[in-house]
């Protein structure tokens, strides 16, 4: 995808960097959230175009990129799916969950690693990845679905939970 | 005000043992999170009142509340907010950790979700107490909704003039901004928080000489707080120090929200007063007992970084008191007593079905995933506590394996610029001191004195590396 910000992109983006009125700096998180929710990933271009913005140098920004799970730097699926990983949904059976969403949307999750957490289905419709407690552990297995929360996923139906999602 | 009784959504009604200040408003039929809906029910009453107080008065309710930080570590909110330096020149900024990453924790996104007003009037009458013109929401990038309703009951709050220049014809200026997270569980560390509010990667700063109150944000004196502690100054105004302190038990003081998950038949989350309810109440009688013929093993009280009970431990107190796990108050100082911590209030349920080194491997997971890889001994402890755990629950450990997991947590703890290198090393502690036989039980005893590798076989004789 190319990246080229719109006005409107670039009008809101104005917005938020005067949250920050003591440092631009402070804005880099929220630029590149509004970046990504645009352009579903982060290019390099967009590291370059927010340096630029905000007066840094792209190093300042591609460290907080890399560092952070909540920001991509490959495209995902048309729907990103993040299953919860941690103790309490493991205990309501959120590996199952995930076994049962990748058979259902055809996700090789073998290679998935630190560098690669999240695996897309070959038609690009679908990605999926684990993510660390999503703090609603009394209803759990819980999983997102894009912005979208789900609790207590029953994991003989997430052909239901998929069906919602219209591809 | 509205004339009808409070009501609740079929199945969400508190339970009789609940006594709700924060949660209130939670799951109430009728209840919206507008202003409206929140100025019907005696919103922002409090912060009137704030403003015909003297600003150390208010300080000194809270101080006199005897609240204590609901986000983990349990201090005195009041005592926090006198840590500004008296000779303080520089702006002071007021930080409300929404970050809600403790696993096991699942309360401040019912009160962000459900009833933002509630928090902002805290809020602003923090920032009145302590002269902050400015504050962030530092909300976690997982609840993007949380995000929209915040900003929304922001806007709501300038419009009416709650927010803004001259708020109330009070003088006082206060402007009040979210910030979203990008999903690392080490920005709910405070010191992190700020770095990652100052744009950057959030490597917790070491304290001294960063305390937040003296060094923050900005380099500016800084408060942090929780959610849910930031809602109970409302109350605290509303009721008073002295009478907020009636609640709970001395020295824990009020309500608090319990979110309880695991094995019970009715996990979710109940608001009681701090100490009033046993561990033994919060499992039969709030969560309606454990499954069907299952017994109790163990229990993490606290949020994942408690250090786990085991179901059959008695604790002796150094006050002549001896408890069984089901006899614990739900307060701050016993559950210390009795080796572990109250911490955020996520209190995790494992009965006779649960393998320890299938649990223990998971939260070792959690930890080498969100170490944020400042300091040696957390960045390669917590990876090599995953990785011992790993092969336990693959079944292809020697035993001297768990001697080894608990040596390269003994090297974390105390040895790190923040409270993760405790967080990451009290749970493979306590698993091992508590269910070290189980786990060694995992192991295999034919390995026992051999140099294993990471897939279980037996490395080249020689040859250290593993
Ligand atoms: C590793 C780590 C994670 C933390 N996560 C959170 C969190 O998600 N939410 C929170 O309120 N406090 C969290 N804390 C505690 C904060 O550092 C800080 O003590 C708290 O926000 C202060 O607010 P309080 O005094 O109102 O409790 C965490 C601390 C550590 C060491
Ligand atoms: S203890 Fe761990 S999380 Fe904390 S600063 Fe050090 S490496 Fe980072
Ligand atoms: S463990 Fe899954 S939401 Fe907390």
């Amino acid at each position: 995808m190319a990246f080229e910000v719109s006005s409107e992109l670039e009008k809101k983006i104005d917005e938020v960097i005067t949250h920050y009125p003591v440092s631009k700096r402070s804005a880099v998180l929220p630029l590149l959230h509004l970046i990504q929710h645009e352009f579903r990933y982060i290019q390099d271009e967009a590291v370059n175009w927010v340096a630029a913005k905000l007066g840094l140098e792209p190093i300042q920004v591609l460290e907080v990129v890399t560092f952070y799970p909540g920001f991509r730097q490959n495209a995902p699926g048309k729907y990103h799916i993040r299953v919860c990983r941690t103790l309490s949904c493991a205990m309501a059976g959120s590996y199952e969950l995930m076994d049962a969403l990748c058979a259902a949307t055809k996700i090789d999750r073998s290679h998935a690693d630190h560098h690669h957490p999240i695996s897309v289905s070959a038609d690009g419709k679908y990605s999926i990845e684990f993510a660390e407690c999503l703090a609603s552990c009394g209803f759990g297995p819980v999983c997102m679905v894009e912005d979208d929360f789900h609790e207590k996923v029953d994991v003989s139906k997430v052909g239901e939970l998929l069906a919602k999602y219209p591809v | 005000m509205m004339a009808s009784a409070i009501t609740y959504l079929p199945g969400k009604e508190p339970h009789v043992r609940e006594h709700r200040l924060i949660f209130k408003n939670i799951d109430r039929v009728g209840y919206d999170p507008s202003i409206e809906c929140y100025e019907q029910n005696g919103g922002y009453v409090q912060l009137k009142k704030a403003f015909t107080m003297a600003r150390a008065d208010i300080t000194n309710e809270v101080k006199k509340s005897g609240l204590r930080g609901r986000g983990g570590a349990g201090f005195p909110t009041g005592v926090k907010w006198g840590f500004i330096p008296p000779t303080n020149t520089k702006p002071v900024y007021i930080i409300c950790n929404a970050d809600e990453s403790e696993p096991g924790t699942f309360k401040d996104r019912y009160i962000l979700h459900q009833d933002p007003h509630q928090l902002l009037e805290g809020m602003i009458i923090a920032c009145f107490a302590v002269g902050a013109k400015l504050g962030y929401i530092y909300i976690r990038e997982e609840f993007p909704m949380a995000a929209i309703i915040v900003e929304k009951a922001i806007a709501e709050a300038h419009a009416k003039g709650y927010l803004g220049k001259n708020i109330q014809g009070s003088g006082f200026d206060c402007e009040l901004y979210v910030h979203r997270g990008a999903g690392a569980y080490i920005c709910g560390e405070e010191t992190g928080l700020i770095e990652s509010l100052e744009g950057k990667r959030p490597y917790p700063r070491i304290k001294p000489p960063y305390f937040p109150a003296a060094l923050g944000l900005y380099m500016c004196p800084t408060i942090v707080n929780n959610v849910e502690s930031l809602c109970h100054v409302k109350h605290i105004l509303e009721m008073g120090g002295e009478t907020y302190a009636k609640l709970g038990t001395p020295n824990n003081t009020g309500t608090r929200i319990l979110c309880v998950s695991g094995d019970v038949v009715n996990p979710g989350y109940f608001e009681v007063e701090v100490g009033k309810v046993t561990m033994g109440e919060v499992i039969d009688v709030l969560c309606g007992g454990l499954k069907p013929g299952r017994k109790l093993k163990a229990i993490i009280p606290g949020g994942s970084s408690a250090k786990v009970l085991r179901a059959d431990e008695v604790f002796k107190l150094k006050d002549g008191r001896e408890l069984t796990i089901m006899d614990i108050p739900m307060d701050f100082d016993t559950m210390a007593a009795c080796g572990s911590m109250a911490g955020s209030g996520g209190v995790i349920i494992m009965d006779d079905s649960r393998s320890m080194s299938w649990v223990i491997n998971n939260l070792n997971n959690f930890y080498a995933h969100e170490s944020c890889g400042q300091c040696t001994p957390c960045r390669e402890g917590s990876l090599w506590m995953k990785k011992i755990s790993d092969r336990i629950v693959a079944g292809t450990a020697s035993p001297d394996d768990v001697d080894t997991l608990e040596s390269v947590a003994n090297q974390i703890e105390g040895k790190t610029i923040c409270a993760f290198g405790e967080a990451c090393s009290w749970p493979t502690q306590s698993f091992i001191k508590k269910f070290g036989d189980e786990l060694k039980g995992d192991c295999k005893p034919e390995l026992a004195g051999k140099v294993v590798a990471e897939e279980g076989a037996i490395a080249a004789a020689g040859l250290v590396a593993v």
